[in-house]
């Protein structure tokens, strides 16, 4: 009922393959869109907006980046976390080296290292498959973290190998740096997710990106029906990896202000892993669903499940035990989702929204 | 010029010049080569027979070690302890097979590969809420594990063989062929060999696919406890013991996912490689710490020329 | 199955938002959220810290009623020695009570987060003992603190203590590091040390990933032979390095590591095998001292810590006390000054660079002996401490030097270097002027 699609014809081909084809589907991007760039900015205090939404759409982007190359390509990666780290650590070379220039074009300009990166190592890609790919996406991340450590050149000499993020400005306000405010950055990556992932969904659908899912639902079968898997392999790698490098980027100047490599090591590949198979492989919506779940989900547990425990039961728990009973309901949920909804997320709105469009009448 | 100098002629220099150190070398990559196999085979043998790369090995070792030190605080004698952690182990994999692998059994083996990376979560904050995040001393003395050191007098050094070092390789060894007689010379060991060949065929002869699996990811946990123990006992018992464990991936790609003895002669090359590299050439050029990549840059170099892995079945594909 | 699910968890957060009752406000208040960790790769030195933290401030509310009439809240968040979930927790709490009044991340890593936001929000950095070196620099870096002393000052005190003990002239020294930025910061003083002093040095960089398998770095250190051993290592990286260490042999009365690398946590796993081992201090060892034993008496006898009685008194539970000694200091001076009792974050600036912690003031409070006098000003946040060596026995630790001060005039001018490249690289730093 809600989803009645009844009356809504379609006489052209165009209108027929577009990206939302139903109304309401369209009434709902629309509505989603003005609520995330007005009212979100405007109700949001500076902690939804710093340590929620900026973070949720940071990892939203690497989880597109990773999506493109496991969910749409077939080609598991545990490399996210250094890739993102490639991109956070151009973007800071650049900027000191061209203090004038508008920030914003080198968060995307370092997104074109990254893919240069990423694709040097998506070369082994092209041999092997499956987890010898994985292994090999590891020595990216183990080699690339190490070198992250040990060319101070990357990090300027900096005394402490960190890179802190100088205050630049964008269109006359300051948009990186501590005192940019919450809101600025919130739209800056905002604005830039929505592009890319718009971008994302174009390729996706296009002659790239069906090459892409020819290749990972059978690459033998794509190559003799004409896919060249080095040009299918590798521009999955470069795309992905932008992504990644842009998201690295985002999230050092728009969300941490500040990174040692750390903030670029193994467990965030992982994460962006998680968000990925929660959110559903193969699916943008899911990327956005599963970096909402994997991220804001352990705030609120942190947040609420002490004082919870302190009402109900005779126990209490401090905050480290909250952190370590939201990884359990975290590795948990990657369990159940796996056997009961392998799709993720993403697949179970899916289901949703089917149910809402027969409704009441479901036969 | 100096850098082929330094690449070419100083290692080896210094090689001759100071054999001592090269033995010793040569030693330490033995011992910790024979643990990384121990560790690989943890993951040969899920692999085999049920086609699970079981990414949560490595949280499995840390686990072991952990609750073994945790029911021996209780006051348990350290034999007993041993026991009781068997039964952990046990009991865990009994579980794991239940909960996890049974209803996903014919799924792709990258949704397999992925519940293990959720099992891996859950063993690290399950293990943190139990037993505590602070590091522990393993119980060595109390397991009878020998302390002291042998000197060996050589080339004007001598060569320091720690006798805890000689033991692990003992044990490793032991534990090792213990594995392969079992695999090969019983009732059960036929089983697993029938249900790494062809699932549907040992099936189709009455072969319990759930209890091969109890089975093999039980022996899984016994190699995790033996490893766990003998690596803590260099170090403690931490939550950081579980990235050593991810040394055990280059080693699979060089040996093979499916072969033990790759297995094997993977983790003593990696082992030999990364001490001779960073000591001779890792330290001099580059200023050191390549032992974090050493292992997987090799590996994947090595995947380049042969993606089956030195002793791997070559794979056929068919549309 | 899975509607129940998705019920479940709505009814479970609906449960969760009934419960987010907000907590009564009291008259007067000091809001102090202790950034912990109790889980993660290092959680061997997170608990004890926020414990000696924690156990502190809730002994002053106990046998004082507070702080000069305010009562101390102390929460604690979790960080897992993760920068961003500092981040996260620095953002959750710091409005909380009317807001937090000082920051102690035990991070360096979150304190370089941290540093830039410090001016921003009005809200201190105190990094006690690590963190950004040149932030001792106070009139560059009004908002941050690490008293009792800097990295650079700690390195050239033992460098002292080596000259001391056989002379460093001609001497090679290996410097074994955690690889990442606490590790590397050292560095720059050895450079300038190195041909004043006369000595050699080699590093020996130990990866995160490598902390418990330092196998062919010890191979590194025996084809080196140097001297004397200094160690820059945290968690678990220091058990593995004592331990291999004593494998080649190399004698552990030459081996020093710093403050960081040598608590009980670190050496009771090592035990007999690391009899001699050196490390330095700041922060007095035992129960022997008057504060201790009211904190033994007025929280942990009364079950409201989260420490057991036999680790009370150890290295770094006695770190993280001192923390809150610090802490609670600059709070009562920061209330004579502005003759408030519930004190703004901008107020408990003031009174970290007004505090006075002589050997009179220490021992009023308990706490003779404990440590060097701090003196503070506006101009040195780091107040010059002096450190001590203490010795394992095999048992526990032993104090084993008198206090050796820092070389500030060598010292000083490199922090003034380091700060000076810091403000550069920033357009629009606050910095000010100290009359």
């Amino acid at each position: 009922m809600f989803y009645r699609e009844a009356g809504q014809y379609k006489a052209t081909y165009e209108a027929d393959s577009a990206k939302f084809p139903i109304f309401q589907d369209k009434l709902f991007i629309w509505a989603y869109l003005a609520i995330g760039f007005i009212a979100v900015p405007f109700f949001g205090n500076e902690f939804f907006l710093g340590a929620i939404m900026i973070p949720f759409l940071v990892f939203t982007l690497a989880a597109i980046g990773l999506n493109i190359l496991t969910g749409f390509t077939g080609q598991i990666s545990l490399g996210t976390g250094a890739f993102m780290g490639v991109g956070a650590y151009a973007c800071y070379k650049m900027t000191l080296a061209y203090p004038d220039v508008n920030i914003l074009i080198f968060i995307f300009a370092s997104g074109i290292f990254s893919a240069i990166v990423g694709m040097f190592f998506g070369l082994p890609s092209l041999r092997i498959k499956g987890f010898y790919l994985v292994v090999t996406t590891l020595a990216a991340q183990f080699f690339l973290e190490w070198a992250f450590i040990r060319i101070p050149w990357l990090y300027n000499y900096n005394d402490s190998g960190a890179i802190e993020v100088p205050q630049r400005e964008a269109f006359g306000i300051i948009v990186t740096g501590a005192s940019a405010s919450a809101e600025v950055r919130y739209i800056i990556c905002l604005a830039v997710v929505v592009i890319m992932t718009w971008f994302a969904s174009n390729i996706i659908s296009g002659r790239i990106g069906r090459s892409w899912m020819m290749i990972r639902d059978m690459d033998i079968a794509a190559e003799l029906m004409g896919v060249r898997p080095l040009y299918a392999k590798l521009s999955a790698f470069a795309v992905s990896s932008f992504y990644c490098g842009v998201a690295g980027a985002l999230m050092v100047f728009m969300w941490l202000g500040a990174a040692e490599v750390e903030s670029f090591d193994y467990n965030h590949s992982f994460e962006v892993l998680f968000m990925v198979i929660l959110g559903g492989l193969g699916s943008l919506l899911g990327c956005f669903l599963g970096a909402a779940v994997i991220w804001i989900l352990p705030v609120m547990i942190r947040d609420w499940l002490p004082p919870i425990v302190d009402a109900i039961t005779p126990f209490t728990i401090n905050s480290s035990q909250a952190d370590l009973v939201s990884d359990i309901i975290i590795g948990v949920m990657i369990v159940v989702f796996l056997i009961m909804e392998p799709l993720g997320l993403a697949r179970l709105w899916a289901i949703i929204k089917q149910k809402l469009r027969v409704w009441p009448f479901p036969y | 010029m100096e850098l082929l100098r330094q690449i070419f002629i100083e290692p080896f220099e210094t090689m001759i010049a100071l054999p001592d150190l090269l033995l010793q070398t040569l030693w330490e990559g033995f011992v910790s080569g024979t643990l990384y196999s121990l560790i690989a085979l943890g993951f040969v043998l899920i692999f085999k027979a049920s086609g699970v790369f079981n990414f949560a090995q490595g949280i499995m070792v840390v686990f072991a070690a952990l609750a073994l030190v945790g029911i021996h605080a209780l006051g348990v004698p350290a034999y007993i302890a041993v026991l009781l952690t068997l039964g952990v182990m046990a009991l865990l994999a009994f579980t794991i097979v239940r909960v996890v692998l049974k209803p996903l059994v014919n799924q792709p083996e990258i949704i397999l590969f992925m519940s293990t990376i959720g099992i891996t979560f859950i063993l690290i904050a399950g293990g943190q809420l139990i037993f505590g995040g602070e590091p522990k001393a393993m119980i060595t003395t109390e397991l009878g594990l020998p302390t002291g050191s042998s000197d060996w007098e050589v080339g004007g050094g001598i060569v320091i063989f720690q006798h805890i070092d000689i033991a692990a390789a003992l044990i490793a060894a032991l534990l090792i062929a213990g594995l392969a007689l079992f695999f090969n010379k019983t009732k059960t060991g036929r089983a697993l060999r029938a249900v790494a060949d062809d699932h549907q065929a040992a099936l189709s002869v009455g072969i319990s696919l759930e209890y091969i699996w109890v089975v093999v990811w039980f022996a899984a946990g016994v190699v995790a406890l033996t490893a766990g123990i003998l690596w803590a006992a260099k170090s403690d018992v931490s939550f950081a013991l579980q990235v050593v464990a991810l040394k055990a991936l280059p080693v699979l790609v060089l040996g093979g996912f499916t072969s033990i003895p790759g297995a094997i002669v993977g983790g003593l090359i990696i082992g030999f490689g990364e001490k001779l590299f960073d000591l001779y050439w890792g330290s001099p050029i580059l200023g050191g710490g390549t032992e974090s990549w050493f292992a997987f840059i090799i590996a994947l170099i090595f995947l380049l020329y042969r993606p089956e892995g030195l002793f791997g079945e070559k794979l056929i594909e068919r549309i | 199955m899975l509607k129940k699910l998705v019920l479940g968890a709505a009814a479970l957060g609906f449960v969760a938002t009934a419960q987010m009752t907000t907590i009564a406000k009291a008259e007067d208040t000091l809001y102090l959220p202790s950034m912990s960790y109790r889980t993660g790769p290092f959680a061997g030195a997170g608990g004890p810290i926020a414990n000696g933290y924690a156990d502190y401030l809730n002994m002053l509310n106990e046998r004082d009623g507070g702080i000069g009439g305010a009562k101390v809240i102390v929460e604690e968040c979790e960080t897992a020695y993760n920068a961003q979930k500092g981040v996260e927790c620095y953002e959750a709490t710091k409005g909380n009570n009317a807001g937090a009044l000082v920051y102690n991340p035990y991070s360096t890593g979150i304190t370089l987060q941290l540093i830039p936001k410090a001016p921003v929000d009005e809200i201190p950095v105190l990094s006690m003992g690590y963190g950004l070196s040149a932030a001792a620099i106070g009139e560059k870096f009004p908002w941050t603190f690490n008293y009792p002393a800097s990295y650079w000052s700690q390195m050239s005190s033992i460098l002292q203590h080596i000259d001391a003990n056989g002379g460093i002239k001609g001497k090679k020294i290996g410097f074994i590091y955690l690889d990442v930025g606490y590790g590397k910061e050292p560095i720059p003083l050895l450079d300038k040390l190195a041909p004043q002093m006369g000595f050699e040095w080699v590093g020996f960089p130990v990866g995160v990933k490598e902390m418990q398998a330092q196998g062919a770095t010890w191979l590194s250190v025996r084809k080196e032979r140097p001297d004397w051993m200094i160690m820059w290592g945290f968690g678990a990286m220091n058990p593995t390095a004592i331990k291999e260490a004593a494998k080649i042999r190399f004698p552990m009365d030459k081996f020093i590591g710093n403050w960081w690398a040598g608590a009980h946590a670190d050496l009771e796993p090592v035990g007999e095998a690391g009899k001699g081992y050196l490390s330095s201090n700041f922060s007095g060892i035992g129960t022997d001292f008057p504060a201790l034993q009211d904190v033994i008496k007025h929280v942990v006898d009364k079950g409201n810590s989260q420490a057991d009685k036999d680790d009370v008194g150890k290295v770094l539970y006695n770190r993280g006390l001192f923390n809150a000694v610090i802490v609670a200091e600059a709070v009562r001076a920061a209330q004579k000054a502005t003759g408030k009792k519930a004190i703004t974050g901008a107020d408990m600036r003031l009174g970290l660079e007004k505090f006075v912690l002589d050997e009179a003031r220490l021992k009023e409070i308990g706490l003779e002996g404990f440590t060097a006098p701090i003196k503070a000003s506006c101009k040195d946040h780091e107040g010059a401490g002096a450190i001590f060596i203490q010795q394992w026995d095999g048992s526990d630790w032993k104090r084993t030097s008198d206090l050796i001060p820092p070389m500030t005039d060598v010292v000083l001018p490199l922090l003034q270097e380091a700060a000076d490249k810091y403000v550069a690289e920033q357009t629009g730093w606050k910095t000010q002027s100290c009359g």
